[in-house]
């Protein structure tokens, strides 16, 4: 159960300076060059003022677009391995909404199944999260119809919740306890605060999606969603639960680096053999799999959804492919 | 919790180079970490990523049988970044080798039961580990066959260990290729494997069947053994999709929920009939 | 007649058998669709807040396959049209182009060329107050603009793959044998990427800025090739789109070039 607190807004100075002076970065969504984009701030004057969302997700903050796996030296007849050491800065991540802060539940679903990944791993560690509920909404947001909620605390470790002077702050981990620690004068005794947050309605019945995928794979629906589709990865690289990546290497004669990036199942070369042979040919087999990744198959092997309608890639998307409206369609009959 | 690095390769050394057909080579391996070789073991079926440092990684089936212990072998063809990488390699260089990786053949389940092997082109590879392990353990076993189809002469791989097989009575093997692929002096059979195999006539009775090959002598192979009574259960074969991490994160090798690297890439026809057909 | 009518009628008559159009998208934007029946035809719209270029989809394998198409076409889809018949992508007989207010009927590249001459080209607002804010810059301050702004490239390819001229089956990004230019979005892949890109687009973008448009990270990418196209505009005194008989400015010889090097 969460200890619930108040936090004046003028306290947010004072955490913002314990967290630091404990040698933590503070990532938080700022506004520069007229885009929200997390980035690292001092003070709570540089976070973004009225933002909906980031662009990109939350998940940058332990999968960057791209980390190194390894180096290596070649010589004649010889290689030398060196291991790498996963950067992993211990970081607040300040201001993220409900939905993202969910996603890391997702992204930790496929990194530490069956094996562990210590990139991820490292940096999930270092990582604290304070997030802030939602008091503004806009059409692409569905969290509600996929088991969130605009004041869902399931992925934070402190939420806070504006209200009239400043926030009521849920401390809800060890982690969000040891972070109140570093500035008990901030977080005031709880006055009895009521936790108002925008209202999200559902919009669609996901357990249905979810039984209803299973006899649609066949089903004209994906053609006819799919065909504006671009093929583009915007999508998938701002999806804070997409975890997709490819493994590149960058070398010279001497010696190189095994790279991990992001990647997108929405590109053709995605699932191409080097014989030209093509499981997912087309744009609507690859729009499929997304969907059917998210809805069917997380479900299926995780036990939860690999997505938390947080709706970037609607907003990202260049020809307006909407999810929600898309699951939605595919839910009915 | 200190995790340690899954992404990093075990360096081995080209012990031997076999060149088994046009842009198809064979590379034997050994660990040059002892420790590394102590601890190594793997099953029948499984495979493993191959790097070629500087350009990458690619994904092989292992080729050998567990039961040849000190080494392993792979053997592929030419045709993208790393396999390029791979063919210019000399013996005595260096690759990285992550594995073994997926499931394997449930060859002691077979025990007592006829085997069937049917496959084509560069696709003998990850069957010949069956073969091998099978062969190694002959009295398991009753009637061995292995039907064999390449496009040319020049194509067939392994061509030393096929004379081998001949020579042997408890094996039976037919190798044909292609119309038009025979060479003067052949003396092997000439045609297409589904109809080689329709004409041979394997009994589905106590028999189980290991299919591997190009996507279209899969696909007309199949019915042949659903003709003969095959049941799919009976029916093995390994899926080959594209994979970059072979640890069950990347994303890219699912046909519907399974994973080719992790459930895969060894399937019965009866598994695969309940998956969509992404392969 | 209106837009909704006409293509009803090309449909019923199997003059075309698609109508490439817009409809209402969501959150107020319109969105590309694709009408195949005539009682579909009434999800069409067509006004000033239809910004994507729908050439984009006529060297498609979807789109393709389906034979002639009505395609309704802005200033900036018109040129697209003309110039990938210029690059011979897309045929004359193939294309049918709903201009003005869509019912405007171009079904040949003169026709497009005729229609074209009436219209002038002008840049949005946003694109003219950075070309202002660059104009005042020097060299290094231009080139911390753009690494700035590239350094937020995540490599979706959604600028590539929404270019009315990016139809190439396998794009030189996607070539590893060799690798011209790294996988991964860092600061070198990133710069790279769209020098390449700015560069296969010089003398054949035909300024819609689409790319610029698709960025979902807000990258003016649009700016860099426009600005490739301006130079070429100079140099060469043709613009991309202007005719479907254009050579390729910077692969077409003429012995009286005037760079002697050439020569």
């Amino acid at each position: 159960m969460a200890d619930n607190f108040f936090l004046p807004q003028a306290s947010l100075d004072t955490l913002f300076a314990a967290l630091a002076k404990d040698g933590r970065r503070i990532l938080a969504p700022t506004d520069r060059d007229g885009r929200t984009e997390l980035n690292p701030v001092d003070k709570p004057a540089d976070v973004a003022k009225d933002y909906l969302q980031t662009i990109l997700s939350a998940k940058e903050a332990a999968f960057p677009k791209v980390e190194r796996l390894m180096s290596f030296t070649t010589g004649s007849k010889s290689v030398d391995l060196v291991d790498a050491e996963p950067h992993a800065l211990p970081t607040v991540l300040f201001g993220v909404r409900p939905c993202e802060a969910s996603g890391f539940r997702a992204l930790d679903a496929v990194f530490n199944w069956d094996t562990r990944d210590r990139f991820f791993n490292a940096r999930m560690e270092a990582l604290a999260v304070i997030g802030v509920a939602c008091t503004r909404k806009d059409d692409a947001c569905f969290c509600t119809s996929v088991g969130g909620g605009p004041g869902s605390t399931a992925g934070s470790d402190i939420l806070l919740t504006p209200v009239d002077g400043g926030f009521l702050a849920e401390v809800l981990t060890e982690k969000g306890k040891a972070m109140a620690a570093l500035a008990p004068e901030a977080f005031k005794a709880d006055p009895g605060l009521e936790k108002k947050v925008v209202d999200v309605p559902v919009a669609f019945d996901q357990p249905g999606l979810t039984r209803r995928l299973k006899d649609r794979f066949e089903d004209g629906i994906w053609v006819e969603q799919s065909l504006r589709c671009v093929g583009c990865g915007a999508c998938a690289y701002v999806c804070p639960t997409c975890v997709c990546f490819d493994i590149v290497e960058e070398s010279d004669a001497k010696g190189g680096h095994r790279l991990r990036t992001w990647d997108s199942c929405g590109g053709h070369m995605f699932t191409l053999h080097a014989s030209g042979h093509n499981p997912r040919e087309t744009q609507a087999q690859r729009w499929r799999q997304r969907v059917y990744h998210k809805f069917s198959y997380y479900p299926e092997r995780y036990d939860m959804l690999g997505c938390v309608g947080c709706g970037k890639c609607t907003r990202a998307c260049p020809v307006d492919m909407n999810l929600q409206e898309h699951l939605a369609e595919a839910a009915q009959a | 919790m200190t995790d340690t690095n899954i992404y990093l390769p075990h360096l081995m050394r080209i012990a031997k180079i076999t060149e088994e057909a046009p842009a198809v080579k064979t590379f034997r391996l050994e660990f040059m970490d002892a420790a590394a070789a102590a601890a190594f073991s793997f099953e029948t079926g499984q495979f493993g990523l191959y790097s070629a440092f500087g350009e990458g990684e690619s994904t092989f089936c292992i080729a050998s049988s567990p039961t040849r212990k000190g080494y392993i072998e792979c053997t592929f063809r030419e045709a993208g970044r790393v396999t390029a990488a791979l063919a210019d390699k000399e013996e005595g260089d260096v690759v990285g080798f992550r594995g073994p990786y997926g499931n394997r053949f449930p060859i002691e389940q077979w025990k007592g039961k006829n085997l069937v092997f049917i496959a084509g082109g560069i696709a003998l590879p990850p069957l010949r580990s069956v073969i091998w392990n099978c062969l190694d353990l002959r009295d398991w076993f009753k009637d061995i066959t292995i039907v064999y189809g390449a496009r040319s002469v020049a194509d067939l791989v392994y061509k030393d260990e096929l004379k081998e097989w001949e020579a042997r009575p408890d094996v039976n093997l037919v190798v044909t290729v292609d119309p038009g692929g025979d060479v003067p002096g052949w003396t092997g059979k000439v045609g297409f494997v589904p109809p080689v195999v329709e004409a041979l006539n394997p009994s589905p009775d106590n028999t189980i069947a290991l299919v591997c090959g190009p996507p279209i002598m899969i696909k007309l192979t199949l019915p042949v053994l659903a003709k003969l009574g095959f049941p799919p259960e009976a029916i093995f074969t390994t899926l080959e999709n594209r994979m970059k991490c072979g640890l069950g994160k990347c994303g890219r090798c699912n046909t519907g929920s399974s994973y080719v690297c992790k459930d895969g890439p060894v399937y019965t026809l009866e598994q695969l009939n309940s998956l969509p057909a992404e392969y | 007649m209106d837009l909704r009518e006409k293509s009803r009628q090309l449909l019923e008559s199997g003059d075309v058998k698609a109508v490439i159009g817009y409809e209402q998208g969501t959150m107020g934007a319109r969105r590309p669709a694709f009408v195949k029946k005539a009682e579909k035809a009434d999800r069409l719209v067509f006004d000033e807040a239809c910004a994507q270029n729908l050439a984009t989809y006529l060297t498609r394998p979807e789109i393709r396959k389906l034979g002639r198409v009505a395609i309704t076409a802005r200033p900036d889809t018109l040129r697209a049209i003309l110039q990938l018949m210029a690059e011979r992508q897309v045929k004359e007989e193939n294309v049918l182009a709903l201009a003005g207010d869509g019912t405007v009927e171009l079904a040949s590249a003169q026709a497009i060329e005729e229609h074209l001459a009436t219209s002038a080209k002008e840049l949005p607002a946003r694109d003219r107050e950075i070309l202002e804010r660059l104009s005042k810059m020097d060299r290094a301050q231009r080139w911390a603009f753009w690494q700035g702004e590239l350094s937020r490239c995540v490599k979706c390819y959604a600028c590539r793959n929404s270019c009315p001229m990016c139809y190439c089956g396998h794009c030189t990004m996607d070539c590893n044998r060799p690798q011209w230019v790294p996988v991964a979005s860092h600061a070198l892949g990133n710069l790279e990427y769209h020098m390449v890109r700015a560069m296969h687009l010089a003398g054949r973008c035909v300024e819609c800025g689409d790319c610029g448009r698709a960025c979902p990270v807000g990258i003016p990418i649009h700016l860099l090739t426009f600005n490739c196209e301006e130079s070429v505009h100079h140099q060469f005194g043709q613009r991309a789109g202007a005719s479907s008989k254009l050579d390729y400015a910077l692969s077409t010889f003429r012995p009286d070039d005037k760079e002697t090097f050439i020569r």
